[in-house]
């Protein structure tokens, strides 16, 4: 061995540790991400419970039953829901907060850029957990609203569907805007002063240099925002979880908890159908992913 | 610009301040509010008080007793997993995205584009396929299977090699010539001038980590194996919540990670966009 290192030429060394510095990476992606993928597709296929399944007859056995669980295709509604209402007001909320925090006459940047981002130091669970406790029947919105006599008598936020909905939507733009913004301001600084001097020159005002040249300039990184924000709100399990806990009545759980609930709930582990639900889950995302990308394909 | 122009755009500019502002307060109430209950009895934080109060010690010692006492193992835990699995993922990804950058070809670019489609695969997905794979090797409620999934991502590889692009080919060939191996160049050359990179890296994977939840609800079966979230999580699934308690434990969950911001805002910022360049 020691001496067919020794006899490698310099080029087959360089090209052998090339190789070897990505492997041990490689590795564990193929092991953590796309054998299990595979997995859960050959699984989603199969009935049956723990060693004894079988593959299922007809092989879609398991895709049909969701259709026809209630339940499932309640939380496919309610991630949808969730994704069409908060994603749009969360970007254009993120893209404004960039828009104006990137005036040069303005003063305080750096305290409001923190206020504004510091919501993302905090984990799901606990941000979920403020927010059950602020909207709580017996808790502080309900008693401010009170105080300020908009309300006869306390709301049960998390009890009642519609609101409960909002409470979660509203966590989640508490939460994720100044994420994104902080995506748009890095985008924002790549944009040269010299094209809105001569944007100002051409006679364009305020909302038209927004529309006109931050907009267009900034496309790269909408694209890229809208893909995160998509798959995330695609995959909310924690809010679901420690927020509302899917209830009440299932009418706020989304595709991941209902997937958890399935796999690892009490007195269930039916793996097939859980398999099956959480493969749907991976060709949405990908399709949601691929559109994004054609959409946003900057070679047009 | 005189001095009567500079306060025209200040007042042209009250609308923004003001909007900012109401942005500011709301993101920061719920974290104000989250250390003010904290000190406060269930009842008064009920009441809606937002003034301090004088309960925190005796929150705390009903937050020691609580989910069986396992507040001191559960930061425990968490510090630790979050440690292992970022000084993983610093090492291993650093390593792949130098390799898939400063030494790239066709193949290797081809193997990146996979790599990249791994970014798809959500964590759902995966779940039951990767508990039955970590308790097969009987690795269930160990630091291994908590950090294992997390190390290799393909968001952090291609924040290195990004990153690898401004490490200069001259200096490699110099240093080959020198006689330096190629496993010491990295070490030594490539490393060091990657200080940057590797804080900003560093504090995403940390965060990150710390936040999981979903995953370690999995694999983390027993309670004295549980994680910050999974602890505060727990206080909460009983029928009667004690506020005061709950946002005391909430945080110290947020604690670690508000710090980091504070001091490291910069690195995370460019941590969560380190990819895009």
């Amino acid at each position: 061995m020691e001496n067919r290192r020794k006899g490698m030429t310099l080029a087959n060394k360089q090209l052998a540790a090339g190789w070897a510095f990505l492997t041990p990476a490689t590795i564990l992606i193929f092991i953590m991400s796309f054998y299990p993928i595979i997995q859960a597709f050959i699984t989603s296929l199969k009935k049956g419970k723990g060693v004894n399944t079988v593959f299922a007859d007809p092989l879609t056995y398991n895709y049909t039953r969701m259709f026809q669980d209630g339940i499932f295709i309640q939380s496919m509604k309610n991630t949808f829901f969730y994704l069409i209402i908060e994603v749009p007001i969360m970007l254009v909320l993120a893209i404004l907060l960039a828009q104006l925090l990137n005036n040069k006459d303005l003063k305080f940047k750096g305290l409001f850029r923190t206020c504004i981002f510091l919501p993302c130091a905090t984990s799901l669970v606990s941000y979920s957990i403020i927010f059950k406790s602020m909207f709580a029947t017996q808790g502080l919105v309900n008693t401010v609203l009170m105080k300020m006599g908009l309300i006869s008598e306390n709301i049960n936020f998390l009890g009642t569907p519609g609101t409960a909905k909002a409470v979660i939507i509203i966590a989640l733009i508490w939460r994720w805007t100044g994420y994104n913004m902080v995506f748009y301001l890095a985008g924002l600084q790549n944009i040269e002063y010299s094209v809105y001097e001569a944007a100002k020159i051409d006679g364009a005002t305020g909302w038209k240099t927004f529309w006109y040249v931050t907009v267009p300039l900034l496309k790269p990184t909408i694209v890229m925002t809208a893909i995160m924000s998509i798959n995330g709100t695609l995959q909310l399990f924690d809010e679901s979880m420690n927020l509302t806990s899917g209830g009440p009545a299932n009418s706020t759980i989304t595709m991941s908890h209902y997937i958890y609930n399935q796999a690892f709930g009490q007195g269930v582990g039916a793996l097939g159908y859980t398999s099956a639900m959480a493969f749907l889950v991976f060709i949405m995302v990908a399709i949601l992913a691929f559109i994004n990308l054609k959409v946003g394909d900057t070679r047009d | 610009m005189t001095k009567k122009n500079k306060s025209m755009v200040q007042r042209r500019l009250i609308p923004t301040y003001i909007f900012l502002i109401i942005c500011s307060l709301i993101s920061v109430f719920p974290l104000y509010w989250m250390i003010a209950a904290a000190t406060n009895t269930s009842l008064n934080v009920a009441r809606g008080s937002i003034a301090f109060g004088n309960q925190l010690l005796i929150n705390f010692e009903h937050l020691k007793n609580a989910v069986q006492g396992t507040l001191w193992s559960s930061l425990g835990n968490s510090f630790l997993y979050a440690t292992v699995q970022t000084i993983f993922t610093l090492f291993i990804c650093s390593l792949a995205g130098y390799g898939f950058e400063l030494y790239h070809d066709k193949h290797k670019d081809r193997l990146f584009g996979i790599i990249l489609l791994a970014m798809m695969v959500p964590a759902v997905a995966t779940m039951v396929p990767l508990f039955v794979l970590i308790s097969k090797v009987k690795l269930l409620n160990s630091v291994w299977a908590f950090i294992l999934p997390g190390i290799s991502t393909p968001f952090m590889i291609m924040m290195f090699r990004q990153n690898s692009r401004n490490f200069p080919p001259d200096i490699m060939e110099a240093a080959r010539i020198d006689g330096l191996p190629e496993w010491k160049i990295f070490f030594k050359m490539y490393m060091p001038v990657q200080k940057s990179i590797y804080a900003a890296a560093g504090v995403i994977s940390f965060m990150n980590a710390w936040n999981a939840y979903l995953w370690p609800k999995v694999v983390m079966t027993d309670n004295r194996a549980q994680t910050m979230p999974m602890f505060i999580a727990n206080i909460t699934s009983g029928y009667t919540v004690d506020y005061g308690m709950t946002m005391l434990g909430v945080l110290f969950c947020s604690l670690p990670t508000m710090i980091i911001f504070f001091i490291l805002q910069k690195q995370f910022a460019e941590g969560i966009t380190g990819s895009v360049k």
